[in-house]
């Protein structure tokens, strides 16, 4: 049947098979790559994605679900801006080795942030606890987004100012 | 700890942001299911429902009728091609699609090539086979079981399910030390099957080009030139035309080291299409079929003198090894390194056997950053001590102290043979115990028994022993594990190293980039890592068992040294004078005595292009390969202490706390070093207290996917605290040790010691992992879960 | 990658719409919201659907509300809606306890409570919790809705009372003064339930007035324990008769072995976790009832 998506503010319209999944339908219809698969089960969280204002996982939505609806992914975080503040989070400390996941995080992490520009440690483990890792024990996951949340003043990359970051810490 | 301001780029060692990272963090990395060539095809893998059953036949037909299947293929078809089984890195077969019968759940039975993926995997559905269903080897202990079914009955005079029998040790010495022990301690113990689980799954993209005869393949290797060389000798393909290409790696930990059937599979399926084909298997065939870790059923004997002074360890093994030998080790260690068992002590003497079967489960062994089983010797060595420690009333780490190897013993022969290289292990253990503050976690453990609460403290100190290896002694199917470097310096002083290992997230195009820049002076931002393509690069084992730094790290400080070496001649001409009179210092050559007479390794390597003339004999240029091969393994070790507190009405256990100190030499970026620990402390927890491959009385699987096999989240994982001591290693060229798999090796054992010291109110002095509630519980209850097999 | 097999998808663009649906494709259709539990299982081809109907649209269902006394909960209310739901938090703590634990934030954001019931998991929380406070579901035929208590909606294991051509629309709960409480062992966070209970309770002069038991993954018919809310009730709230029971819900549940767990262990917890549930219900309700006591 034929659907029209709006990926990361772009529309698409494919003719697609009601099973095919989001995340194939991303990957393999659009070519956006970034996001992954890890799992059948809906338990990895490598697939996460933005279906309008919320994560899901791709891997469990058929891309008929997202018809007329919009999709953001991790392909959608820079902007003519410059990398989001949770992409500069992740480089800055290390949060990511092999990157299977990271798009996840970064999706998982973004929505987080603006809905709570100040999570503690134990908020960031709870919002990406349904994503797994098998590289860096979370350890610099979670610092990551701290920096981000630190640092996150639109999705400018100019350097932050300490007044700048007394503002964002209030 | 780890800094998260933006630092510049330094020239060689230090802290830096990763040079992979920007295209990852944006979505643009290329892993193998991101690969799409023009014409491609998909591939499926139909797979036994049964553990062991003999195949009675094969229905293809309805399957090859569906309008978007391309080829079928049986193991019947396979034979025809001489390619039904394949060798292992064991030197055993495997079957690549059954012919006679399946031996494990989940085996290869057939293998569809269709226009997508979703057609390919309703073909599967209209494959009929028809299977006698045979009595299964479940329980590794009943293998050897004179009435046990025979497994391998395809191997010609085979009556029973054993492999091998391996000792090391001295048998004779070691009875006699026991024999007049004060104190001797004994505990069977169960390193569980657990799988590495990377968040990619294993697959390939094999494209055959049917006019030149060349092979590509973009597989999830972590070993591509010997994948190479096996393609070669597998499929009787000419080598230089097999290019293997490893492209982003979504983690291995060991996973990604074998050949698995699938990969030969979509070989076949693009030789017999003439187009490529994809393969990309799903979770539950990652889970089901690929190289699971351990199965180690261990019997653990110590003996000591009544004030705690250790005098040996005895060990036997029954070593589960699934239906096919494949284990990934060098050839002469059919137990891998396990007989590095002694640990981090000052033994008398010590000897262990190990028997290794078969039974009806997927084959492997030697995987999940186990640096060749050197998981399992630690876990059975930290585990003994601390039971002892029971048995004695002494404090665990009080032990330990009393027994770790003198810093003045080193290089210290082990009583097994190993030569390790340099350690001040007191020094590690007494800085973990002090960034734990010990003496008030035991205060307020004192305090907390009082109130009936449950906390515990667990102690484990390692050797690890990485770095493979000395090529006279570690081949893999007579492969010496040696390692080549290739590095080009261009022109305007931009530089290209090419290595045969292969990231899987490590970091290694940022590392090995440093390691050229310590040694050259060349900033990492000007030099590329090309690596995982075996048409661009040299020949060499690849990475696992740690021994990326140890052994291609080597390789590239001794390939950056030649360089350096021919620009000193360069630079010689350059100044008119003597190479002799050179004088080095980072990023220069000058002549001595006079700082202000030099030349940059820039200005030297522009020169090397140009119209200089240059002595006799030189040919220009500075470029330079070299092979590496390491006259020993490199020896990190660590101190390591786990937290917890335990639920006691309901056995939950809380990692509250892990403190970890490495020591592994030289660090090249503390910040990546500090990151590969953190994941195997995950792992850690991971194996310690969830994750574990069970099988009911019929083989069935019983962790065939993320909702049964679980790994740990962010809600297990504690916040790590990280420690560090540096003990160069004498006979590396830069001192380095390997780090990728310490924590793994070493964390387990500290956090089943802490749960075990929490529950010795109850008596509890030894319980298998995982640790789960339910074994928590039924542990302290006085009646231990056995967790390889259904909980009934 | 697991992929389902082929099926007709229909789109609902109403309740009416739904139902005609059903009534057109029958038994070989199934109502797909979140997917959370379905498509996996359709992924498995466990689960092979001709048809597919999606309710997604069915905003009308995705309400959170009280209606004559009633906290409504429609039945496409989605997880992470209901565990942010402040009114249904005030009255029903229950809920925001056992939501918490329920998968993880992100199958929350698309997971449905009406799902969850109608998959009827025998370790499904919410079917416990909905059973403890004694919920009502609200289930719409082409020819008028019924009402049925939830803990007369389940079968069996997997199997529910909804008839084909049916569709379960809303979930309700009495508002009255009462606490609630969701104590759950879990294996690992966003494990399902290795053993869960639900406890709701109502004072009176020092007296249990009222008790409901929910019991989650421990083979409790209907999901609740009416031999430990009939011990409970008339009598005061004791630790003692709190721990009693839980023995009683523990020897009347029939939990199976499994990777979870075996049975002894699963029947500790059904004693363990009741008696915990009850505890922290009495402290809620002392809380919001201080002046009182």
């Amino acid at each position: 049947m034929e659907i029209t998506v709006t990926v990361n503010g772009r529309s698409y319209t494919r003719d697609v098979e009601p099973r095919l999944l989001l995340v194939h339908f991303l990957r393999d219809e659009l070519g956006l790559t970034g996001t992954h698969w890890g799992c059948d089960t809906s338990n990895c969280g490598a697939c996460v994605a933005w279906l309008d204002e919320v994560p899901v996982k791709s891997c469990t939505v058929l891309a008929v679900m997202a018809d007329g609806h919009r999709v953001s992914t991790v392909e959608g975080l820079e902007t003519a801006d410059g990398l989001d503040a949770v992409q500069r989070g992740f480089m800055e400390c290390h949060g990511l080795q092999c990157g299977f996941c990271t798009p996840g995080m970064l999706m998982t992490a973004r929505w987080l942030l603006d809905h709570d520009p100040a999570p503690s440690e134990e908020d960031i483990r709870e919002a990406v606890s349904g994503q797994l890792c098998r590289c860096t024990g979370y350890e610099n996951i979670v610092r990551s987004v701290r920096w981000a949340a630190e640092h996150d003043t639109g999705r400018a990359a100019e350097p932050i100012t300490e007044e700048v970051r007394a503002e964002v810490r209030k | 700890m780890t800094t998260t301001e933006r630092h510049a780029t330094p020239m060689g060692y230090g802290r830096m942001p990763r040079k992979e990272d920007p295209r990852f963090i944006r979505g643009r990395g290329t892993y193998v299911d991101d690969v799409t060539l023009p014409g491609m095809l998909h591939g499926a893998v139909l797979r036994s429902p049964y553990a062991h059953a003999k195949i009675l036949s094969i229905d293809v037909s309805a399957a090859k009728a569906h309008p978007k299947v391309r080829a079928v293929i049986t193991g019947a078809d396979l034979a025809g091609l001489d390619l039904a089984w394949m060798p292992t890195l064991s030197h055993d077969v495997q079957a690549v699609l059954a012919t006679d019968k399946v031996r494990f759940q989940g085996q290869e039975v057939a293998f569809v090539v269709a226009e997508d993926r979703y057609s390919a995997r309703d073909a599967l559905e209209l494959i009929d086979v028809d299977y006698d269903p045979l009595p299964p080897v479940v329980d590794a202990q009943r293998a050897l079981d004179p009435d046990a079914p025979v497994i391998r009955d395809d191997l010609a005079g085979r009556t029973d399910n054993h492999i091998f029998d391996w000792e090391s040790g001295e048998k004779a010495l070691t009875d006699e030390v026991f024999a007049r022990a004060d104190v001797v301690a004994v505990q069977d113990m169960l390193y569980p099957r657990v799988h590495p689980a990377p968040m990619e799954t294993c697959g390939a993209v094999a494209d055959m080009d049917t006019v030149t005869g060349k092979l590509t393949v973009w597989t999830t290797t972590q070993a591509p030139h010997a994948h190479r060389t096996i393609y070669a000798l597998v499929a009787g393909l000419p080598e230089h035309k097999i290019r293997i290409v490893s492209p982003d790696i979504g983690g291995g930990f060991g996973n990604k080291v074998g050949i698995y059937p699938g990969y030969v599979c979509a070989v076949v399926g693009s030789i017999l299409t003439g187009k490529p084909v994809k393969w990309v298997e799903d979770r539950s065939e990652n889970l089901m079929s690929t190289s699971f870790a351990r199965d180690y059923h261990m019997h653990g004997e110590i003996a000591a003198t009544r004030d705690g002074r250790i005098l040996g360890l005895r060990v036997r093994v029954l070593a589960d090894h699934g239906a096919f030998n494949g284990t990934a080790q060098p050839t002469k260690f059919p137990a891998g390194f396990f007989g590095v068992f002694t640990g981090s002590y000052d033994l008398e003497a010590a000897h262990c056997e190990v028997t290794g079967v078969y039974t009806n489960k997927a084959p492997g062994g030697v995987a999940y950053a186990c640096s060749f089983r050197i998981t399992e010797a630690v876990y059975l060595v930290e585990r003994m001590v601390d039971v002892l420690a029971y048995d004695l009333g002494m404090d665990p780490a009080e032990l330990r102290m009393r027994n770790l190897l003198r810093p003045e013993q080193f290089p210290y022969r082990t009583k097994t043979g190993w030569e390790y290289d340099s350690g001040d292990y007191p020094r590690a253990l007494r800085a973990a115990l002090e960034l734990a503050h010990y003496d008030n976690l035991r205060a307020e453990q004192a305090a907390k028994r009082e109130r009936e609460e449950l906390m515990g403290i667990g102690v484990a100190f390692f050797t690890e022993a990485v770095g493979a290896g000395p090529r006279k002694h570690m081949d893999i199917l007579g492969l010496g594990m040696a390692d080549g470097a290739e590095l080009r310096v261009h022109p305007t002083g931009k530089a290209v190293l090419r290595l045969s290992c292969q990231t899987q997230g490590q970091g290694h195009e940022t590392t090995f980039a440093q390691i050229v820049a310590e040694e050259l002076g060349i900033s990492p931002d000007d030099i590329d890592v090309v690596h995982g393509d075996t048409d661009q690069t040299p020949f060499g084992l690849g990475t696992y068992g740690s021994r990326s730094t140890p052994v291609s790290g080597a390789a590239t400080a001794v390939v950056a040294r030649k360089v350096r070496e021919r620009a000193r001649i360069v630079a010689s001409a350059m100044l008119e004078v003597s190479p002799d009179d050179l004088e080095w210092e980072k990023g220069r050559w000058f002549v001595r005595g006079d700082p202000e007479a030099g030349r940059t390794i820039q200005e030297i390597a522009l020169a090397a292009h140009s119209d200089l003339e240059l002595p006799e004999g030189i040919e220009g240029q500075l470029d330079a390969t070299c092979v590496y091969n390491p006259p020993n393994l490199t020896y990190p070790f660590g101190a390591y202490v786990c937290v917890v507190d335990v639920d006691a009405g309901t056995g939950q256990v809380k990692v509250r706390d892990f403190i970890a100190v490495d020591d592994c030499g030289v660090r090249i970026n503390p910040t990546i070093v500090e990151g590969q620990v953190h994941g195997g402390l995950a792992d850690g927890v991971g194996m310690a207290l969830l994750q574990v491959m069970a099988f009911d009385e019929d083989g069935n699987h019983l962790g065939g996917s993320f909702m049964d096999y679980l790994l740990p989240t962010a809600m297990e994982c504690p916040s790590w605290r990280l420690g560090e001591t540096v003990t160069p290693s004498p006979h590396h060229p830069i001192g380095a040790k390997g780090i990728g798999e310490s924590a793994t090796v070493g964390s387990p054992a500290a956090v089943v010691n802490a749960v075990l010291d929490a529950l010795r109110p109850y008596g509890v002095r030894h319980a298998d992992m995982p640790l789960t509630p339910a074994a928590v519980w039924r542990a302290a209850q006085g009646r231990p879960l056995r967790t390889d097999l259904a909980i009934t | 990658m697991q992929v389902p097999a082929q099926f007709q998808y229909e789109k609902a663009t109403s309740v009416e719409h739904a139902l005609s649906l059903l009534g057109r494709y029958g038994a070989e259709s199934r109502v797909v919201a979140g997917g959370h539990s379905l498509i996996p299982m359709m992924k498995l081809r466990l689960a092979q659907p001709e048809v597919l109907i999606d309710i997604n649209d069915l905003h009308e269902l995705a309400r959170i509300s009280v209606e004559e006394h009633k906290l409504c909960i429609g039945a496409l209310v989605r997880h992470a809606d209901l565990l942010g739901s402040a009114i249904a938090g005030e009255h029903f703590p229950i809920f925001h306890d056992a939501e918490r634990l329920i998968a993880d934030p992100i199958v929350r954001n698309r997971g449905t409570v009406g799902g969850s019931l109608c998959q009827a998991d025998p370790s499904e929380d919410l079917s416990a919790a909905f059973a403890a406070v004694r919920g009502e579901a609200v289930i719409q035929g082409t020819r008028g809705s019924r009402v049925v208590a939830v803990r007369d909606f389940f079968v069996g294991p997997y199997q529910t009372v909804v008839e084909p051509g049916e569709l379960l629309v809303q979930l309700r709960v009495p508002i009255r003064s009462s606490a609630s409480a969701y104590q759950k062992v879990e294996r690992r966070a966003g494990d399902w339930a290795v053993a869960a209970a639900g406890a709701e309770l109502r004072l009176r002069d020092g007296e249990l007035e009222e008790v409901g038991i929910g019991l989650t993954a421990l083979g409790a018919p209907g999901f609740h324990a009416p031999e430990a809310e009939e011990f409970l009730v008339g009598g005061p709230a004791t630790d003692e008769r709190f721990a009693e029971a839980g023995r009683i819900a523990a020897e009347h549940c029939n939990p199976v072995a499994d990777q979870r767990g075996p049975v002894d262990y699963k029947r500790h917890l059904a004693a363990t976790l009741t008696t915990r549930a009850l505890r922290i219900a009495r402290t809620r309700w002392h809380g919001q009832h201080h002046e009182e006591a």
